[in-house]
C-alpha cells in the first residue's frame, strides 16, 4: 500500500495516506498461492507457483510450470508447510516436478521404459498366469510377448507420467504393484504393504522397531503416494458438463 | 480390492491434515488455496447421473492418495524429529556423560582473543 502512496504526486496526500506502521515488510517464510499464468487454458500456459511474489524455478533455473492445477496447488501446499528450514526431503511432489522439467540425466522415453521393465524380472508378487511363478532363485522367464505388451502400454503414457511411474517402480521394487496402483486396483497403503510383505512378516514375528520400521514405512508411503498422485495428475484431463435437471 | 471408504471420511481426513499443517503458521487453514480447491472439487463432483461412475472413483482415489501423502509426510517428519533429529551433543553434555565438568574460565581460554 505504501508503494501506491508514493506514486501520488500530491505531497500532502502522500503524508496523509501513509500507514501508521510505516512500510510493512512481509516476512513470510512460506510460499503462497499458485498463480495461474493463464486461466482456463492449461495446456498452453501451464500453472506457475509464486513464492512471496517471486516465481519458483527449478534447480536448472527453468521456470516451474505444471500442466495441472491440482498439482500446482499441491506443490504450493508443500512449500507452505515449510517453516524455519526448508526440508527438501519432505517435498516429494516438488522433486518429481523438478526432475520432469529438468531431466538431469537426459533420459528419453525408451530408457525410462526399459528401466521400469527391468523390475519385472525380479518381481516377487505375482498376480496372473501370464507371468508365471518360480521357486528357483533366478526368477521366471518372462515371455517376450508379455514384455512387448507391457512396453507398448507404458509407451502410451506421457513423459511426465513415465517419470512418475519409474519413480514408483523404484520405490516399490515391483512393476506389477505399480500397475495395480495406477489402475486404481490397490490403494497406496495396500501396495506398500504388499511390497514389504517379508518385513511385515518379520515384524509380526519379532516385534516392531519404531525408529527404523515405522520411519521407513512412512517414508515409503510418502514417496509412493507422491509418485502415484503425480502420474494420475499428469495423465488426466478434466471436463465438467453441467446437466440441467428435467422437471 | 480398493477399500477406499466413504468420500466424506477422506474429506475429513484431508481437512484435518491441512489443519495440522497450518497450525504452525499463523493463518487459518481455510485461507489456503488447497482448502478452497478441495472443497470445491468435492462439492462439484458429488453428484453424477451415472450409477457406477469410474471417474468419480478415480477422483476419490486421487483424494485418498493425497491424504496418504500428507499423513505419511507428517508422521515421517515427526518420527525424524523424535528419533533422528537430536544432532550431536555439546561439549558440556559429553563431559557430563563421564562425570567431568568443564572449568569456569572467566577470562576466557588462553588462545581466544
Amino acid at each position: 500500500m505504501w508503494r501506491r502512496c508514493l506514486c501520488l504526486r500530491d505531497r500532502w496526500r502522500r503524508l496523509l495516506n501513509q500507514p501508521s506502521g510505516g512500510p510493512t515488510a512481509i516476512v513470510r517464510t512460506g510460499a503462497n498461492i499458485p498463480s495461474l499464468s493463464r486461466a482456463y487454458a492449461p495446456p498452453a500456459g501451464g500453472f506457475e507457483i509464486n513464492l512471496d511474489h517471486r516465481k519458483l524455478k527449478t534447480p536448472q533455473a527453468k521456470l516451474f510450470t505444471v500442466p495441472s492445477e491440482a498439482l500446482a496447488i499441491a506443490v504450493a501446499t508443500e512449500w507452505d508447510c515449510q517453516q524455519d528450514t526448508i526440508k527438501f526431503y519432505t517435498m516429494h511432489l516438488t522433486t518429481l516436478c523438478n526432475t520432469s522439467l529438468d531431466n538431469p540425466t537426459q533420459r528419453n522415453k525408451d530408457q525410462l521404459i526399459r528401466a521400469a521393465v527391468k523390475f519385472l524380472d525380479t518381481d516377487t508378487i505375482w498376480y496372473g498366469v501370464e507371468i508365471g511363478s518360480s521357486t528357483s532363485i533366478m526368477g521366471p522367464n518372462i515371455p517376450d510377448r508379455t514384455r512387448e505388451v507391457l512396453v507398448s502400454h507404458l509407451a502410451s503414457y506421457s513423459m511426465w507420467a513415465l517419470q512418475g511411474i519409474e519413480f514408483v517402480v523404484s520405490q516399490l521394487k515391483s512393476m506389477v504393484l505399480t500397475l495395480g496402483l495406477i489402475d486404481l486396483r490397490l490403494t497406496v497403503e495396500q501396495a506398500v504393504l504388499l511390497s514389504r510383505l517379508e518385513e511385515e512378516y518379520q515384524i509380526q514375528k519379532w516385534g516392531n522397531v519404531e525408529w527404523a520400521h515405522d520411519y521407513e514405512l512412512q517414508e515409503l508411503r510418502a514417496r509412493t503416494a507422491a509418485g502415484a498422485l503425480f502420474v494420475h495428475l499428469c495423465s488426466e484431463s478434466t471436463t465438467i458438463r453441467h446437466k440441467l435437471l428435467q422437471d | 480390492m480398493a477399500a477406499l471408504g466413504s468420500p466424506a471420511r477422506t474429506l475429513r481426513g484431508l481437512l484435518r491434515e491441512l489443519r495440522y499443517m497450518n497450525a504452525a503458521t499463523g493463518r487459518s487453514y481455510r485461507d489456503t488455496a488447497a482448502y478452497r480447491y478441495l472443497v470445491k472439487a468435492f462439492r462439484a463432483h458429488r453428484v453424477t447421473s451415472e450409477k457406477l461412475c469410474r471417474a468419480q472413483h478415480e477422483l476419490h482415489f486421487q483424494a485418498a492418495t493425497y491424504l496418504c501423502l500428507l499423513r505419511s509426510v507428517r508422521k515421517h517428519v515427526a518420527l525424524h524429529q523424535e528419533f533422528h533429529g537430536k544432532g550431536e551433543r555439546s561439549v558440556e553434555e559429553s563431559a557430563g556423560l563421564v562425570g567431568l565438568k568443564l572449568p569456569q574460565q572467566p577470562g576466557g581460554k588462553g588462545w581466544e582473543p
